[in-house]
């Protein structure tokens, strides 16, 4: 089992899903999170003062898939979150012990799908 | 200033002053008696200058970061009930009332309202309650507008102290000054300054009052860098949107009447904020590549600010140039003046208030003309320099007033109080620390 994290740009998080759908991976858990990378964020300009780029809005993934399912997984996301731009974003992949499905206790693999 | 305003001290004071002003303005003669259309007025107007405080509280609690936006609500809130009780016990009368110290500030014949009436106040058509309670209105924003000085950083007991203390040493007395019939070396009104809703006793006062607190407080921890952004810009154009609906009531009721003076205060009200936020657009369009909304709503108060001395006195195009030359400056002096002299005037106060406020009185005295309705004076393009000079009076007495006895209020209040929270409270936020509250819930 591996657990995926992905953050990348809010704007696409409707291709990512789209993409998941497609492959057929329905399980995510979504949040905002503020975030930069090298880019270090965009200058705004408050009451006619240019300030420095601080945190950027970012949008995160999370999800627990068995591991013949990874590789789509990862393949989904990237195809819906590429642009080729600078801050496209990252994916981690985490390796899972264990998973827990509240309603029934069942564990382990079959308890992630 | 307005001719009704010019005639409110008791009649027996004034003697044969008030017989020319009344024989000047027609409408207030009507055999000294009360009109209704003028009370119904000015009854609307003083509930649209109330308003202007909550709206004020939502243009600074948008601006602040969201764990102080509550204690902006609350130091609003406060001056909306502890000015009221003031004024109605002293403050009126410290405006309003006759002559106490040479002229310096009305006496104590007004005291609890004694005295003050339903019959008409002054030279009016209004009952003097009516009076007191639209003018109660003036008394509330005025010190409400410093609170964007200090914002972030000043203990509430303190800005209670220095709050209500302000009110009773420095509004009164210029009030008195302006409109109260001061005579002796403090009748600006007498001499013929031109201050028709308040750009020295409002603007300018709490303007002025504002950078010397933000002066004494000294810095918000992290300025410049990590104060920004404002937490809710959405807020800030809601309060924005409020003002200026308040504020004809500010300008326009400030004609005391239902006449053709209170339509020309409205329009010029109107048409100065409108060129006002435009210039200001227009100047970050050019310097920043964008126009950004922040700019507009304050170029808009900046505005606002400026035509309310002038309201009565200008012709519509008038108040394009006031409006608009009101934006220049007060732009000037929040992105050029204030970070080369690295004060903290946390929103602004000095820079709108203060300086268009300064702007405003001035150019009422360039732009003045007699042919506004109700107006017998002439500025400088006009044909009367010498308005000019009566207006940068009224300005430096004004500025030197409010200064001083800030200055020594604050000193006084952080000896026995202290000014600012602690370095810890100020980090965790004023709306947990000074007030136990917090405005944004993450999770149900």
């Amino acid at each position: 089992m591996k657990y995926v994290i992905a953050i990348f740009q809010p704007d696409r998080l409707n291709d990512v899903m789209a993409r998941l759908e497609q492959k057929e991976i329905h399980l995510v858990t979504v949040t905002n999170v503020m975030g930069r990378g090298r880019q270090k964020g965009v200058a705004a300009v408050y009451r006619s003062h240019k300030e420095a780029g601080s945190l950027l809005r970012k949008v995160k993934i999370e999800i627990a898939v068995n591991d013949e399912y990874l590789q789509q997984t990862i393949d989904a996301i990237v195809a819906g979150a590429h642009s080729g731009e600078i801050g496209d974003g990252k994916i981690f992949v985490l390796s899972l012990e264990e998973c827990v499905r509240i309603r029934t206790s069942e564990t382990g693999s079959v308890a992630i799908g | 200033m307005s001719e009704l305003r010019r005639g409110l001290r008791p009649a027996l004071r004034l003697g044969a002053a008030i017989a020319v002003l009344l024989a000047a303005s027609p409408a207030a003669a009507q055999d000294g008696g009360i009109d209704k259309g003028d009370t119904a007025w000015v009854l609307v107007s003083s509930a649209l200058v109330l308003l202007m405080t909550p709206a004020l509280a939502f243009f600074y609690g948008g601006l602040v970061r969201r764990k102080n936006v509550l204690s902006i609500l609350m130091q609003c809130f406060l001056c909306l009930s502890l000015m009221t009780i003031l004024w109605v016990m002293f403050g009126f009368s410290l405006a309003f009332a006759p002559d106490a110290l040479g002229g310096l500030v009305g006496g104590g014949d007004y005291f609890f309202l004694r005295g003050v009436t339903f019959e008409p106040w002054g030279s009016t058509t209004i009952p003097g309650q009516l009076f007191m309670v639209f003018q109660g209105m003036f008394a509330i924003i005025t010190p409400a507008l410093m609170v964007g000085a200090f914002a972030e950083r000043m203990k509430f007991s303190a800005i209670c102290l220095f709050m209500g203390l302000w009110l009773l040493l420095v509004y009164c007395p210029v009030a008195h000054w302006v409109w109260g019939g001061a005579g002796g070396f403090f009748g600006l009104g007498g001499d013929g300054a031109l201050d028709f809703a308040g750009g020295t006793v409002v603007h300018i006062n709490a303007g002025v009052s504002a950078l010397v607190a933000s002066l004494l407080l000294g810095r918000r921890q992290g300025y410049p860098t990590s104060t920004s952004p404002p937490h809710n810009l959405p807020f800030a154009v809601l309060g924005t949107g409020l003002l200026w609906f308040g504020w004809f009531g500010f300008n326009a009721g400030s004609a005391l009447a239902a006449n053709e003076q209170a339509v020309n205060a409205f329009v010029t009200t109107h048409v100065a904020t409108a060129a006002a936020a435009l210039v200001w657009g227009g100047l970050d369009w050019m310097r920043h590549k964008r126009p950004t909304l922040l700019g507009v709503i304050t170029g808009a108060v900046s505005g606002l600010v400026a035509i309310t001395p002038a309201c009565g006195f200008v012709s519509p195009l008038g108040a394009i140039c006031v409006g608009g030359g009101a934006s220049l400056v007060a732009y000037f002096a929040v992105v050029k003046l204030k970070p080369r002299l690295g004060y903290d005037d946390s929103l602004d106060v000095f820079g709108v208030h203060g300086v268009a406020g300064i702007w405003g009185a001035i150019a009422t005295g360039l732009w003045a003309t007699s042919a506004s309705p109700n107006s017998t004076v002439d500025g400088l393009f006009y044909g009367n320099p010498a308005q000019v000079l009566i207006q940068l009076k009224a300005v430096a007495f004004t500025i030197v007033w409010a200064a001083v006895v800030s200055f020594v209020l604050l000193k006084v209040i952080d000896l026995v109080l202290g000014l600012r929270v602690g370095e810890h409270e100020e980090r965790i936020g004023l709306d947990l620390t000074e007030h136990r509250e917090v405005a944004y819930t993450l999770v149900d």
